[in-house]
Formats: structure tokens, sequence, C-alpha cells
């Protein structure tokens, strides 16, 4: 049986497909697990075993964890803002989410269509634009922090909504200017466009390791992790933005968090780690593809550990010294790795 | 009807409904989410002209930069009105009289030169492109952003930096007096 489809359905019978794999990759694969490598993590750290006991090595905790949530009493305290307290929790995870569409995943897949074979690129949207659109999605996912304190009606949420917001714009700068080398490098903001220069030449984090360093702690400080969640900070604002959250609510803030973890996760891997490419392997046909893929997650998840390790091993600073360390130190560092690269590419004539 | 058209009038809709949201609601959080609702719409109209890096530019510097820096005052401040407190004090006659004033020069303007504009203008976006492709840069927004900026309007662009600097410098001086105070 033949099927025949017009080219713009087949198109867009692809992006479906792509969406729905990326998601059920990042939402039904890795973000529950993620609940059980955090515990786990932070036992192996904390030199005890950690959730072992639902299903093989434990494996089985998110459930449990999630359960248990969703059969928790849901608090709606008086005199909250009704809608922005219900909508805060789904601002934080959408951004993430939305994030994967211009992270390419793999390197590409032959498909035969109508008799001819087209190799079809294994990324959602390649837009000219690539990683300014990401930017702009991590600057809107601060809304969700900051609404949540503010609708609360509480001294303590409020208070870490004010934090993460001022936070948040600090950090955003030195992760810009630390994100424009690699651009400059590349000659292009697509993301397959850096990805391929990575594979053709050096991955970035050789030749730009000043810009990674800037880059990876402006995306602890951007996804609210330890040692930058102040915004929660349980010694001082009882749990901060979400202190009034309870049940379902509150573990859709938990999954927003890790959506982002993974996001940036994605994101340090396409920029300075080769995204799906390894030096010196070409990666063509379908089981390159399919190989390219794997490459890409096993980076990502080497990056989701860091996140853990550093979460379970630092702690957590005072909030004069994040901005003193955001505004004075990696600001400054950041337009001083930007001015080297483009003084570096300008000088090689290129 | 082609999707574009219909994309534009629909968002063009919600744009100037979240301007409208903006000065209906009582509660300022709530009137800067509308702005941030209305900057979002602009975006996408960005988009579907095809201007996809000043889409990009518009969420990054106007809804992720400057409305977080609103609500971070708005919230510091705090302002909760009581329900039936007056909130014109004495300025409705002024700013009825300005609002009619800037719909007459912003109607004028719209009826007068937009569509004189508009007509002579038509091509002249796709010709421009083309120029800067001609003239060996590779196709793409950034690209034409950037050659026209630092090219063409370069020195617009040095006086609105210095503009905004002077402001900058402003603004910390008069903090700075008020943090001496407090020292």
């Amino acid at each position: 049986m033949t099927l025949t489809l017009s080219e713009p359905l087949f198109n867009a019978l692809l992006a479906v497909v792509k969406i729905l794999f990326v998601w059920a990759m990042t939402l039904a694969a890795l973000l529950p697990n993620l609940i059980w490598a955090e515990r786990r993590v932070s036992g192996l750290i904390q030199d005890r075993p950690g959730p072992n006991r639902v299903g093989p090595l434990g494996l089985f905790q998110a459930v449990a964890d999630v359960l248990k949530l969703m059969m928790k009493e849901d608090v709606v305290p008086l005199y909250v803002d009704k809608v922005l307290f219900t909508l805060a929790p789904l601002i934080t995870l959408t951004p993430a989410l939305v994030t994967f569409a211009v992270i390419p995943f793999g390197s590409s897949i032959p498909i035969t269509w109508n008799g001819a074979v087209r190799d079809v690129p294994l990324v959602i949207a390649d837009v000219n634009v690539g990683i300014l659109y990401i930017f702009a999605l991590t600057s809107l996912a601060v809304y969700g922090i900051v609404l949540a304190g503010w609708s609360s009606n509480d001294k303590y949420s409020l208070l870490g909504g004010v934090r993460a917001s001022a936070q948040i714009i600090s950090y955003e700068l030195a992760m810009g200017f630390s994100a424009a080398g690699v651009f400059i490098a590349a000659g292009s903001l697509r993301l397959p466009a850096v990805v391929e220069w990575q594979h053709a030449h050096l991955w970035n984090v050789v030749p730009q390791f000043l810009g990674f360093v800037v880059f990876a702690v402006a995306i602890f400080a951007e996804t609210n992790r330890i040692p930058f969640d102040l915004s929660e900070a349980e010694a001082e604002l009882v749990a901060g933005y979400h202190t009034e959250y309870s049940s379902f609510r509150f573990a859709m803030f938990f999954m927003g968090e890790y959506a982002n973890l993974i996001a940036a996760s994605a994101v340090v891997t396409t920029l300075y780690f080769g995204g799906w490419s390894l030096p010196g392997v070409a990666f063509t046909g379908l089981w390159g593809g399919l190989a390219s893929i794997a490459v890409f997650a096993v980076k990502t998840a080497a990056f989701i550990f860091l996140f853990l390790w550093v979460r379970w091993t630092l702690p957590r600073f005072r909030y004069d010294q994040l901005m003193e360390l955001g505004w004075k130190v990696f600001l400054p560092l950041s337009f001083f790795h930007l001015i080297a690269v483009a003084a570096f590419v300008a000088a090689s004539g290129r | 009807m082609d999707v574009s058209l219909a994309l534009f009038w629909a968002f063009a809709a919600v744009a100037v409904a979240g301007a409208v949201g903006v000065i209906v609601m009582r509660q300022p959080v709530h009137s800067a989410l509308f702005l941030l609702l209305t900057f979002l719409a602009v975006a996408v109209l960005f988009v579907v002209a095809h201007a996809e890096f000043v889409a990009a530019v518009q969420v990054l510097v106007y809804a992720g930069g400057i409305m977080v820096l609103f609500l971070y005052t708005i919230m510091l401040v705090n302002v909760r009105r009581q329900a039936g407190e007056p909130y014109l004090h004495r300025q409705a006659g002024v700013a009825l009289g300005v609002g009619l004033l800037l719909l007459a020069v912003v109607g004028g303007v719209v009826l007068g030169d937009a569509r004189r504009l508009a007509d002579a203008h038509a091509a002249a976006p796709a010709a421009r492109l083309t120029e800067v492709v001609g003239s060996g840069v590779a196709a793409g927004n950034s690209q034409a952003v950037g050659w026209l900026l630092y090219r063409e309007y370069l020195l617009p662009f040095e006086i609105a930096s210095v503009l905004l600097l002077v402001a900058m410098i402003g603004a910390v001086v008069l903090g700075k007096r008020t943090m001496e105070k407090f020292d």
C-alpha cells in the first residue's frame, strides 16, 4: 500500500512526530526518573543508600512520590489572587518545554518518501535566530516564580519572588554575552550551524573555556538551583515562592524545575560540547542518526548529573554575595571573553 | 484569506485587548501582566512579518527584561487598592484632554502619512534584503538588521546609546543620593 501525502502535510506530520518524540523523551522518560536520580545521587554523596524499596533499585520511587503528592489536600489560602495562583506553576513549566523546539537532538535520518530519499534533520524547528529564541523563553520563565510569590499574599513568598526576578535579570546579561562568543565563532545564530561548526573544528569548551564557565554558572542561577536557590532558601524564607503551594500545584513547580534543568543541560551540551557530534565520527544513515541521538542523550545526562552533584555538595550563597558575583565578576568576565573572541576571529580574518 | 493575514488580525486583536486591559485593571500587577500580553502579541506580529530577530529581541528585552523590572518595582511598592477608592484624583479632565490630543495626532498620522508611506515603500523591505545579500552577506534576519544598524543608521544608533547612558548615570546619581542619606 502506498500512502500519498502532499508536501506540506508530510512536513507537518514529521514535525508532530518529532515533537512527540522529544516530549516523550523529556516528559515521560527523563523527568520522572530525575526525582529518583536526585534522591539516589544525594544518597550516594551523603554515603547512604537513598530510596531503594519501590521497584528494582527504587526506580519506581517517582510513581510513589507523584501519587503521594496528588493524594494530598490541595490548600488554597485565603486572599490569594486565585487566577495568578493557579497560572504560576503552569508558567514555570511551559518555557522549558518549548525550548526543545530549536535544539538539534541528532544529526539526520534518511526517510524515503514519494520514491525519493531525503535527509530529515533531527531538530523540530531550525529557526534562524535559534539561541535568541531560547534566551527569550528563559527570560519568561521567571514570571512563574514571581507571580507565585506575589499571588500567594505571603511575605515569605513575596520575598522569594522579588529575589528571583532580581537574580535572573542579573545573570541573564552574563549568560547572553558569554554565549555570544559561540555564535561569533560559528558565524550563525542557528543551533544546527553551531553544532556542525563544532563537529568540523573543535568543541567550543576548549577554545572558549572562560565563556563556558560563565555560562554554566549563570545557568545554575537561571534555573534557581543550589548554590543559587535564593528564591526558596528554606533557612530564611520557609520555602520562598512556593511556601503556600501544596499537593499537585507544588508538584508542578517541581516538574518545572526539572524540566528547566533538562533544557539547560541540553543547551550547554549544544553550545559547548558539540551537541550530537563526536570528534572524527560521521553520523550518517539511519543507524548513524539514531546513534547521534544517543550521544546527545548521554552528554545531556552527564550535565544533569553535574547539576545534582553541585546541589548536594555546595552550600547556598548569601544574597549580597550572589549579586556581587553576578555584576562585579561574571559580567566583566563575559565582556572580556566576548571582546577576546571577537578580536581573535577578526584577526584570523574570517 | 491566507494564514499569515488571519494570524495578523488574531494577534493584533490580542495586542489591543491587552492594551485595553492595562488601563482598565485596578490592580497594578494585573495591568503589568496585560502589558506583557501586549508585548508578546506584538512579538508574534513581528514573526508573522518574518522579522524573527526583532521578535526575539522584543520578547528578550521588553517581556523578559523591562517588564520583570516593572513587576519588581510594583511588588516592592505593593499598592493594594481598596474597592471603591477613587483612583483618578481630579486628573480626569486633564487626562481626557491629553488623551484626545494624542488620539488626534496619532490618528492624523495614520490616516495621512502612513498610507502614503506604505504605498511608496511596499516593495522596499524585499529590495533592501536583496541589496544586503548582493553586497556579500548571507541572507538572514540578524545579518540584515546588523548591516543596516551599523552602516546606514550608525549615527542615530550612537545618539540613542548616549541618551540611554546619560539616563542611566542620572538614575545612579539620584539613587546614590538617597542611599547616602540612609548610611
